[in-house]
């Protein structure tokens, strides 16, 4: 086992050094010259100079890249240019407002999301199983934003039931919770529909197995043969697309935080682009691609703990 | 289960049938055709011009003269919203056939030709795959800046993966196959084998992709025009409106509430195709198909 996550690990070495080398291409795809286009029309020469020199950007593109790669490698993603703060302060700062609602919105995933596709599963193509469908469609076609701006407009502006601004930096715990709802409940629900189309369709391949029917012929009682039997091995699968989803997850939370202007990743990202702060972007790409990274060698390593079955070539 | 009689690809006349089976694929097509007529015919629905601005009529609700209102500048929304179907569709079929191209061409020469160019392309799509998709499309359209070429760019960049993926594994099984054999004995080079021989077994698997990325596309333009880096004003995009529209969403529900719906209606519908496609395509599912 742990020979197997050692080797998952320095699977990881090439992704993360190409990652990094995207990154950096990406950030000088900047069309002109980046210092201008950060300091605006009005900059004077002195100042252009000044930040070109900040940059690095007077150097040769070679050592650019050696100089890039030794920062980041050695944890030093670059500090904001317009607060001074560095990358990883800016994040932590934020970080703990987005946690809560990720973890909430996971949890509100699971909780409705397994329960629910089981049902639709062992009642295929009846009535649950095809409204199920249709509402968990709807729910993954849904912009992160669109339905954060319905759920919005109707419970907290029309019925008044929430807060317009999802967060309260000082109230007590009972307000917080209150106004992490809405948002919890937004990407909760899209996380739902999720886990539920996914637990639907490894539940239908499951209870195919020969060794379901072996069960039931042994008289296994229903609850036990669905739960012990059934979403046991489901739940592999499962574990997988959850963590694949991830990624996406980091999407949604970005768009919502902006609707129900939630101080947290999205917010950062934002100012970011709005001041045109590069260098607190490039850093948030690289510690975003790093949590994705990490995340995905999770998932292969619990995957592996799950299926005894799993090795890598 | 029928999987070890079923043909490894699915025949046109069984995968039509199988799709016009699927009542839900019936439900997406026909909004889809709708959807496509109102951006094709734009100009003759719309009631008024999508840029025209008229101060005098600004934030007017829902009413007969505009049936769903107007926004800040006193332009019509409905017209905004039926222009606006042009852009979304436009950059949502034009990313997904560039991340389809791309994609599925990479996907075939990593197959085919396997060795140290597999390994660069099966590499080039594990970093894409690192980073989170709505955030590789904001860092790529924020550094090219904002304009419509620039989008379609971003938004294709973030699906070329699924495609590489989909074309590369069955390419791997199909070049030993011995008709691929037989044509490269015949002295035919790799561009003809890939591409005459190889290429036309997977297509229906990546057309398929295709409908449900285009899905995607759409929700990932619409999120960047909302964030801010979309197709620039006053050109009208549904995204962009709902991005206006927030500005004043305490008092003109109106502005979000109907491009929103917009949206939702066109993911919708290429999503049910989608899946039903995708389950008519795939031999192991059409035996459960509703």
């Amino acid at each position: 086992m742990i020979q197997f996550a050692i080797k998952r690990l320095m699977l990881a070495i090439p992704t993360l050094l190409a990652m990094l080398t995207a990154v950096f291409v990406l950030v000088r795809l900047v069309p002109g010259d980046p210092a201008a286009v950060m300091l605006g029309d009005q900059a004077s020469a002195e100042s252009l100079a000044a930040m070109r020199e900040q940059l690095g950007l007077n150097q040769p593109i070679a050592m650019q890249y050696i100089h890039f790669l030794g920062d980041m490698l050695t944890g030093n993603f670059g500090a904001s240019m317009t607060s001074g703060k560095t990358v990883l302060q800016e994040v932590s700062l934020v970080l703990p407002w987005t946690l809560q609602l990720t973890f909430a919105s996971v949890l509100i995933g699971l909780v409705f999301g397994l329960p629910l596709g089981v049902w639709a599963a062992l009642r295929r193509n009846a009535w649950p199983d095809y409204v199920g469908r249709i509402l968990s469609l709807t729910g993954l076609s849904f912009p992160a934003f669109v339905s954060a701006m319905l759920m919005l407009l109707v419970f907290a502006i029309h019925f008044r039931w929430f807060p317009v601004i999802g967060s309260l930096v000082d109230g007590g715990f009972v307000s917080q919770l209150h106004a992490l709802t809405l948002p919890a409940l937004n990407l909760g629900l899209i996380m739902t529909a999720y886990v539920m189309r996914v637990t639907r369709s490894s539940m239908i391949s499951v209870l195919g197995e020969d060794y379901i029917r072996t069960a039931k012929a042994k008289g296994v009682r229903p609850m036990r043969l669905v739960l012990r039997h059934g979403l046991r091995n489901a739940l592999i699968p499962i574990v997988t697309v959850v963590g694949l989803y991830f990624g996406t997850l980091i999407g949604n939370s970005v768009l919502t935080e902006i609707v129900f202007n939630r101080p947290g990743l999205g917010k950062l990202i934002l100012g970011a682009l709005n001041t045109r702060d590069y260098t607190l972007l490039q850093g948030l790409m690289v510690v975003f691609a790093l949590c994705v990274i990490v995340v995905n060698i999770i998932t292969d390593i619990v995957y592996g703990l799950v299926d005894p079955r799993v090795k890598i070539k | 289960m029928t999987t070890l009689t079923a043909p490894l690809v699915a025949k046109p006349t069984t995968l039509w049938h199988a799709l016009f089976q699927n009542r839900l694929s019936w439900i997406g097509i026909g909004l889809l055709v709708m959807i496509v007529l109102v951006a094709l015919f734009a100009p003759l629905i719309a009631p008024y011009d999508p840029l025209q601005q008229n101060i005098a009529y600004r934030l007017e609700p829902p009413s007969a003269e505009f049936w769903l209102g107007t926004d800040t500048y006193g332009r019509d929304v409905l017209s905004r919203l039926i222009y606006g179907t042009r852009v979304s569709l436009l950059v949502g079929f034009v990313a997904v056939m560039i991340a389809m191209v791309v994609g599925s061409a990479l996907g075939v020469i990593a197959g085919y030709v396997g060795g140290m160019t597999d390994r660069l392309i099966t590499g080039f799509v594990d970093v894409l795959l690192s980073f989170p998709t709505l955030l590789l499309g904001l860092m790529v359209a924020a550094m090219l800046g904002a304009s419509l070429e620039n989008l379609i760019i971003a938004i294709a960049i973030t699906e070329i993966a699924p495609f590489v993926r989909i074309a590369r594994a069955p390419t791997i099984a199909l070049k030993q196959r011995d008709f691929v054999e037989a044509g490269r004995s015949l002295g035919y080079g790799p561009g003809r084998l890939m591409t005459v021989h190889i290429l036309p077994n997977m297509i229906s698997e990546v057309l398929v992709l295709g409908a449900l990325w285009m899905a995607t596309a759409i929700r990932t333009e619409a999120s960047l025009s909302f964030i801010g880096l979309g197709v620039p004003p006053p050109a009208p995009t549904w995204g962009s409106m709902i991005r206006e529209g927030f500005e004043n969403i305490l008092d003109a529900w109106w502005l979000t509430v109907f491009p929103s719906l917009a949206i939702l209606l066109t993911v919708l519908a290429l999503s049910l195709l989608g899946d039903a496609l995708r389950d008519a395509n795939d031999p192991k599912t059409r035996s459960e198909r509703s």
